[in-house]
């Protein structure tokens, strides 16, 4: 039996740890029948790792669970989708090889007779959720190639396809247009007024005032602030995610800007990203602002050569670049930290050491052999200079903490002595402390004469690091803003598409 | 090859419908393609080799191809799910000698029986292979490579050097290996049940469906609320069970089995369904397509042997189909993946 006015699902002191990192301390959040409850904090505070522990997906270390006011315990997503929780997550999950109609439904196909799979009904079902979001997409197109857009209402149309009590939503609008965001807001109201409990991750704050009732502020992986939205204010918010001054942090150093070392001009990549012109000169920390999914990403692997683009080239030091190729990149002076260090920076298996000199192999090498002698002494340099923190130079890297395994990247990078850095999420999972690290050797850099390039997600390192902000929205820059220009609002406003005229 | 389709102008069509139809017509061009190599190759063959065609040859090569096409409908179901059952040839074997031991030492059994205990056997191989691939978190690829040295070892060891001959297996089971009903060999109807049957539980049964998810994304199928796990292990013991059949079959018809039986099998199953178009990575493929790959594979070698080719040659024209049938595959994927991109694009510009 159900309690009254219990909440519909309700999380107490869970607490949740990945390896060192604690994600999840002590987390406590209830949503209730009728309730539309934002879940805030910067990236990295435990949004999605809460999202995760309530949709199955992880297991919480400990404290307790409650859905009706009854604990539970979810074994799996297919536990949490049988208790009627809807989850949309923040990373794709969806079947590039299956109609979009199929992956709305996969696991629940509407059946005929002998249990079959109804087709008709099937595609009908999802015209239907297609036609409530308001696109124009057909049922029976394979997922493969949509836009980053268009993924995501598939993803939406999934966890609307079934009659769900608890709606999760994990940035559900970050790629999506103002139309199709209204869209969105309109169903949730719906869901809200038949007694549905939504939680909502967003990082706008003007859709979180329209939307929610209620919000939970989190930090460090800690809930910070439990109010009704009435009672907030959108300064009162970002000050309780931040949780301490923006100056504080960034030590920005005033450096001189010299000659440009960067030059993209035109490049194109088909339905990723169009006509991406800009330049970063010497010295200059250039951010690359924008939603998660608006191309910032996949244009720095095309300068980096991973991609290749369909038009437009990049030039360092008046030299082009050949397209697609890395090593030519590298020559040239670029390194590129990419975003996701554990899969693309570093071989986790490999010792600090290895990881520190991989760009370095061929100095090192004497007739095709590393000596480990070489290799530990460039290593040893640069981990000192870094203040890298680790036991041996010999142990694999994933021993490490996710802000020493960075330091590793960036050792790997710096030691091939770049004119340009591309730094994509450069301080992503890491400790507040050693981003203040990461923070003060990028500034330390630029005043050294290196050009970077930072793509960030989050608005406070944008605003406190970068001299110039260049802001994406689906695939095109829509702004150049000057380190005195950048605010919240002017960022978050191209970002989300809101300006019409195109920076040059 | 072109696959650029010109979609149809019309005042309602929604956007998508031309990339629909273009990814359609592309499956239909690849089960197509296999169907004209196979004509064109049964054609150029009769023209040099009259013999080639008549009735007898002819059968010949449906019955050659039914094993292997039955062992390539649940290398398919294996495939789909991005994992691979290389142990098949070695199941085979011990199913094999399995109906050939019960049958010589027992004539009077029941064949139903037979059949059951050979599929039975090959489904608990595919159930061994299925728990350590689930639970023990090992690549199937390694897994299964284990088991193929595993059962074969079992089947010597079972074997003891003994072989089970024609003379000592009753004649109504040899019979099910030549007879036919109504003009269809026995043999090549049971490889048309289990294809349509298999092809049929993956196009219109959710446990099918989820096969194709598990393969196209993993950790999606996971988040999609997909027993990732359960499935999996279905898939591993339908391609044991479908191997176990095999096994039955493979003794019905040559009525000589020993150790060895369906060595190196393994090879030739999954070379046929990727000629026929299921994807290594999973995700796609029909076991359609397997079944045609299967006979496609069989008719080169008959061909190669009719035309008095030498047998390393025949092995170099496998080879030579399985690259030229990959190399396609690839082409046209990354067409139809650039032509979705630029339809998707215009969409959104």
């Amino acid at each position: 039996m159900s309690e009254p006015d219990a909440p519909l699902v309700e999380l107490r002191d869970a607490t949740r740890s990945y390896g060192a990192v604690r994600a999840l301390r002590d987390a406590s959040l209830a949503v209730r029948a009728g309730e539309v409850r934002a879940l805030m904090g910067e990236n990295g505070a435990g949004k999605s790792t809460l999202v995760k522990v309530v949709g199955g997906v992880v297991r919480r270390d400990s404290g307790d669970m409650l859905v009706d006011g009854r604990p539970v315990d979810f074994h799996s997503p297919h536990d949490a989708r049988d208790a009627g929780i809807a989850v949309i997550y923040q990373e794709p999950t969806l079947f590039p090889d299956l109609s979009i109609a199929e992956n709305v439904v996969m696991g629940y196909h509407p059946l005929g007779s002998l249990k079959r799979i109804d087709r008709r009904a099937m595609k009908r079902q999802v015209q239907g959720l297609l036609d409530r979001l308001g696109v124009r997409l057909d049922p029976e197109r394979p997922v493969r190639g949509l836009s980053i857009a268009d993924q995501q209402i598939v993803e939406i149309a999934k966890a609307l396809s079934f009659d769900a009590r608890v709606l999760i939503m994990d940035e559900p609008t970050a790629a999506l247009s103002g139309a199709e965001v209204e869209r969105l807001f309109t169903v949730v109201r719906t869901l809200r007024e038949q007694g549905a409990a939504v939680l909502f991750i967003s990082h706008r704050l003007e859709e979180v005032f329209t939307i929610c009732d209620t919000v939970t502020v989190m930090r460090d992986g800690a809930v910070v602030h439990d109010a009704r939205i009435a009672d907030m204010t959108p300064d009162e918010m970002v000050r309780r995610m931040v949780g301490r001054e923006l100056s504080a942090l960034f030590p920005k150093q005033d450096t001189a800007i010299g000659a440009p070392i960067l030059k993209v001009h035109r490049l194109t990549r088909e339905g990723v990203f169009f006509d991406v012109s800009f330049e970063v000169r010497a010295g200059e920390i250039v951010a690359l602002a924008g939603l998660v999914g608006a191309g910032r990403s996949e244009v720095a692997r095309a300068i980096f050569g991973i991609d290749k683009p369909d038009a437009g080239h990049v030039e360092v030091d008046g030299r082009r670049l050949p397209a697609a190729k890395p090593l030519a990149a590298m020559r040239a002076g670029i390194g590129f930290v990419p975003e996701d260090r554990r899969e693309q920076g570093l071989v986790m298996d490999l010792s600090v050491a290895r990881n520190a000199t991989m760009t370095r192999m061929g100095v090192l090498s004497r007739f095709g052999l590393i000596g480990g002698g070489a290799e530990n002494r460039v290593a040893r340099e640069w981990s000192s200079r870094l203040q890298l923190k680790f036991h041996r130079l010999e142990n694999p890297v994933r021993f490490l903490s996710g802000g020493n395994q960075q330091k590793v990247v960036l050792a790997k990078w710096l030691a091939t002595e770049p004119k340009l850095l591309i730094l994509d999420e450069p301080t992503r999972g890491i400790d507040v402390g050693t981003k203040a690290e990461v923070h003060r050797l990028m500034s330390e850099l630029a005043g050294r004469g290196l050009a970077v390039l930072m793509i960030s997600s989050e608005l406070p390192e944008v605003l406190g690091m970068a001299d110039r902000v260049l802001v994406m929205h689906e695939g095109r820059l829509t702004a150049e803003l000057s380190r005195a220009e950048a605010d919240e609002e002017s960022v978050i406003r191209a970002a989300t598409g809101q300006v019409l005229e195109a920076a040059a | 090859m072109s696959v650029q389709a010109t979609p149809v102008p019309g005042p309602d069509r929604v956007e998508g419908a031309g990339a629909r139809r273009l990814t359609e017509w592309v499956f239909r061009v690849r089960e197509l393609g296999i169907v004209i190599a196979l004509v064109l190759l049964i054609a150029v063959t009769a023209i040099l080799e009259p013999r080639f065609i008549d009735a007898n040859s002819l059968r010949n090569l449906a019955l050659n191809a039914s094993i292997f096409a039955i062992l390539a409908v649940g290398q398919t179901l294996v495939i789909v799910t991005r994992n691979v059952d290389l142990s098949v040839g070695s199941v085979l074997g011990l199913s094999a000698f399995l109906a050939g031991d019960l049958l010589s030492s027992n004539p009077g059994l029941a064949l139903p029986i037979v059949f059951v205990l050979g599929i039975a056997l090959g489904a608990a191989c595919g159930l061994l292979n299925g728990i350590l691939v689930t639970w023990g978190r090992v690549p199937a690829l390694v897994v299964t490579l284990g088991t193929l040295y595993a059962f074969r070892g079992i089947a010597f060891l079972w074997t003891d050097g003994r072989q089970v001959n024609a003379e000592t297996l009753p004649d109504a089971f040899l019979n099910l290996g030549t007879d036919s009903v109504l003009g269809v060999p026995f043999l090549v109807l049971i490889a048309l049940v289990v294809v349509v049957a298999v092809g049929q539980w993956l196009r219109d049964y959710r446990a099918g469906r989820e096969l194709y998810a598990i393969g196209s994304n993993p950790e999606g199928a996971r988040l999609a609320g997909v027993r990732s796990d359960r499935r999996v292990l279905t898939a591993f013991m339908l391609a044991g069970a479908l191997a176990g059949l095999g096994g039955v079959l493979f003794t019905a018809r040559f009525g000589t089995v020993d150790a060895t039986a369906g060595t190196g099998y393994e090879l030739t199953v999954i070379a046929a369904a990727v000629v026929g178009g299921v994807a290594i990575f999973g995700g796609t493929g029909s076991v359609y397509g397997a079944a045609l790959g299967a006979l496609l594979l069989g008719t080169i070698t008959s061909s190669l042997i009719v035309l008095r080719v030498e047998a390393f040659w025949q092995q170099a024209a496998i080879g030579a189909l399985l690259l030229v049938a990959i190399a396609l595959d690839r082409l046209v994927g990354l067409r139809v993946d650039a032509a979705l991109r630029r339809r998707s694009a215009r969409r959104a510009s």
